[in-house]
């Protein structure tokens, strides 16, 4: 009982001035990571939604409309391999500023600062791609079908292509579960791993970036008059959308606060 | 070192200050009312939005309840909100345009009211102009084609009834009335406004079977290459049957009520309107925001192949240039069973939100 009175008063003491200097060697709880978008190297924001005109590998000249994707388990992997999984996962919505910050815990509580490979999955792999069991994006209406093998959207990606001609035509690359036949499904996700290492530290922030014209140039040069819509049910595109995926992301400005 | 001392007694004397003084007594506490988040959603979706400041309380709700459906808040005493928005209708009504009280109508159809706590953005209107439910409330008792008062005549005649001001009192306190609390409870009412019994609910519940021609809608509302409504209008894992985001799903090649685009001021967003939720459509017609369409049939064409090009419209309306996707007559009549499998008379039928 005495002890536990004893822990009470040094921790109501320690706004005094006699504080005790604490030598430990600095912890990472978080880590923050920030989203950016663009078209070979050009910025992408909702303002540019349905006006600005961008050309594919293909050379048809396309506008946007709306673009979600998910990203899942975040990991740390130390230089001794290491891995430290971080909590959560990201719904990113373009026209939703506010989901280009995603600040996530080490989910076994700290790491310490130092060099790190970071790892995550777009979209998510079978283990998490539950149907119907995350709230927050049942709300968000990114619930795949359950016809092709359910779960959640990994991408919805839509505008317009052929927008210089007299008869622009929508897309719908929407990306999840690829279905071969009824009730027969492939998995989908893309687990990515950036070399060099980075530096954590406390406060670390990481920009994610995404090049929205690897979409459709890499591997497959994407025929948007071959492939257009209702994309979700046609088991090639499915897995060529995940091939040009490998190119999408990358690491940005890393800065630690 | 013996700060802390100090600290334990300056705490005793804090929470001495909880008891209950003079100066307190006129703090009332009305008696909280929480809302009946049915299992569905609870189970499927996140909560509702129920702002701090206006908490659920049960004098709260059934003085809303009596505004909602006393003509006192129209100029001559002739319309209540519930004129154009009848319980039995699923709270809108069944014209085209709802006629105010100077016999003029609007060039909106009358919108349903139900789940509206789980409007995540609380953007409402056809064109989500008002921000909130409390907002939402001020405007139909003003606006020259609805109910064409002024809140201070509302106010002085709440002030001067028999009933109103201890019906106050209890759900406010000692306050006067005014039109922000007037309107708070009317949002506490319009909050308890819940449909989640349909059948299909009853089915995801496994407490009700579809027939084959249901089952086969609910395919042809999931499937990409046919209806694909679900983009828009929620699936079985989000049960309120819409979005509540704005779209413009092909009606017009122009426009004479630009919708969002005149909120925003953004040509983008004209000819968006706010895809409304597809329960109750059994009681709900005639349909769309100028209730062009009196039947659900009609809707259904008008996906299946009367699509029009704008530069607004929404990618996920496919085959423009064919009008559409072009539905089986037997697809379209199962979408159709589907769809009315969502209404939910128990809604309608609720005693709790009849006319006092
Ligand atoms: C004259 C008919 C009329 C009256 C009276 C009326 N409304 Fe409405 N209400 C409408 C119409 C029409 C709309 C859609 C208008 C628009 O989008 O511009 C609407 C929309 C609404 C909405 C938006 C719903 C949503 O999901 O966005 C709410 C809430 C609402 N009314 C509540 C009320 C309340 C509360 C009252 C009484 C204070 C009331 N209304 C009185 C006709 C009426
Ligand atoms: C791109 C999004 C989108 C898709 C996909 C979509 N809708 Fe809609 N829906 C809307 C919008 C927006 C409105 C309101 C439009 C207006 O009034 O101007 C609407 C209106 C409706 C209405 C009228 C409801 C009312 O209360 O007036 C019905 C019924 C409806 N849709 C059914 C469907 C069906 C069935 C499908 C699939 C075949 C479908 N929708 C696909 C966005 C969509």
């Amino acid at each position: 009982m005495t002890f536990v009175v004893f822990c009470l008063v040094i921790i109501s003491c320690k706004n005094d001035d006699d504080e005790i200097i604490c030598c430990q060697q600095p912890i990472v709880t978080d880590v923050t990571f920030t989203f950016s978008h663009n078209w070979d190297d050009n910025d992408v924001n909702s303002s540019d939604f349905n006006t600005t005109q961008y050309t594919n590998a293909n050379g048809e000249i396309l506008t946007i409309s709306k673009i979600r994707y998910l990203l899942s388990h975040f990991e740390l992997v130390n230089t001794n391999g290491n891995s430290f999984p971080l909590t959560g996962y990201n719904l990113i919505d373009l026209s939703n500023p506010d989901s280009f910050t995603f600040n996530t815990t080490i989910a076994d509580g700290i790491v310490y600062p130092g060099l790190y490979t970071l790892k995550f999955n777009y979209g998510f792999n079978e283990e998490d791609n539950i149907d119907g069991a995350y709230p927050d994006l049942n709300s968000a209406s990114w619930n795949w079908p359950t016809m092709l093998g359910g779960g959640y959207h990994f991408l919805q990606f839509d505008g317009m292509f052929n927008v210089n001609t007299t008869a622009p035509s929508p897309f719908n690359y929407h990306n999840g579960t690829a279905k071969i036949s009824d009730g027969v499904f492939e998995q989908n996700f893309v687990s990515f791993e950036f070399f060099p290492e980075i530096v954590i530290e406390p406060n670390s922030s990481i920009e994610i970036k995404m090049d929205l014209s690897e979409f459709f140039k890499n591997p497959i040069v994407w025929d948007l008059n071959t492939y257009n819509t209702s994309l979700m049910p046609n088991y090639d595109a499915q897995k060529m959308m995940q091939q040009n995926v490998g190119s999408v992301f990358s690491i940005g400005q890393i800065t630690q606060e | 070192m013996k700060k802390w001392l100090v600290y334990s007694i300056l705490c005793i004397c804090l929470s001495c200050s909880n008891e209950p003084t003079d100066a307190d007594t006129d703090m009332y506490v009305p008696t909280p009312s929480p809302l009946q988040i049915p299992e569905l959603f609870e189970n499927l979706i996140i909560p509702p939005v129920i702002p701090i400041n206006n908490p659920q309380t049960v004098d709260g709700i059934s003085l809303g309840k009596k505004l909602f459906f006393d003509p006192i808040l129209s100029a001559n005493n002739s319309q209540a909100c519930a004129s154009c928005h009848n319980p039995q209708n699923a709270f809108t009504d069944n014209a085209k345009f709802s006629i105010g009280i100077d016999g003029i109508a609007g060039n909106r159809n009358s919108m349903p009211l139900f789940n509206m706590a789980w409007n995540y953005d609380e953007l409402f209107f056809w064109d989500g102009h008002a921000f909130s439910l409390e907002h939402q409330a001020l405007e139909p008792v003003t606006n020259p084609i609805e109910m064409h008062n002024t809140w201070n005549v509302v106010v002085s005649r709440l002030q001067e009834s028999t009933e109103y001001p201890e019906l106050f009192r209890k759900a406010f306190g000692n306050v006067p009335i005014t039109k922000e609390l007037a309107t708070k409870a009317i949002a506490q009412f319009e909050r308890t406004l819940i449909s989640a019994n349909s059948k299909f609910d009853r089915y995801l519940l496994g407490e009700a079977v579809l027939t084959p021609e249901e089952e086969n809608g609910l395919n042809v509302f999931m499937d990409e290459n046919r209806g694909d409504c679900f983009h828009c209008h929620g699936n079985p894992n989000n049960p309120l049957w819409t979005d509540n985001i704005f779209h413009n799903n092909g009606l017009d090649a122009t426009f004479s009520d630009l919708g969002l685009g005149q909120v925003s001021g953004d040509p983008a967003d004209n000819g968006k309107f706010k895809s409304p939720s597809l329960r109750n459509l059994a009681f709900t017609a005639p349909f769309m925001h100028d209730g062009r369409f009196n039947t659900l049939d009609e809707v259904i064409n008008h996906y299946s192949e009367g699509l029009v090009y704008s530069p607004t419209i929404d990618p996920l309306m496919k085959k423009v240039d064919e009008g559409g996707v072009h539905l089986t007559p037997q697809d379209k009549s199962d979408l159709k069973a589907f769809l009315l499998s969502l209404s939910d008379p128990s809604f309608i039928n609720n005693p709790d939100f009849q006319m006092p």
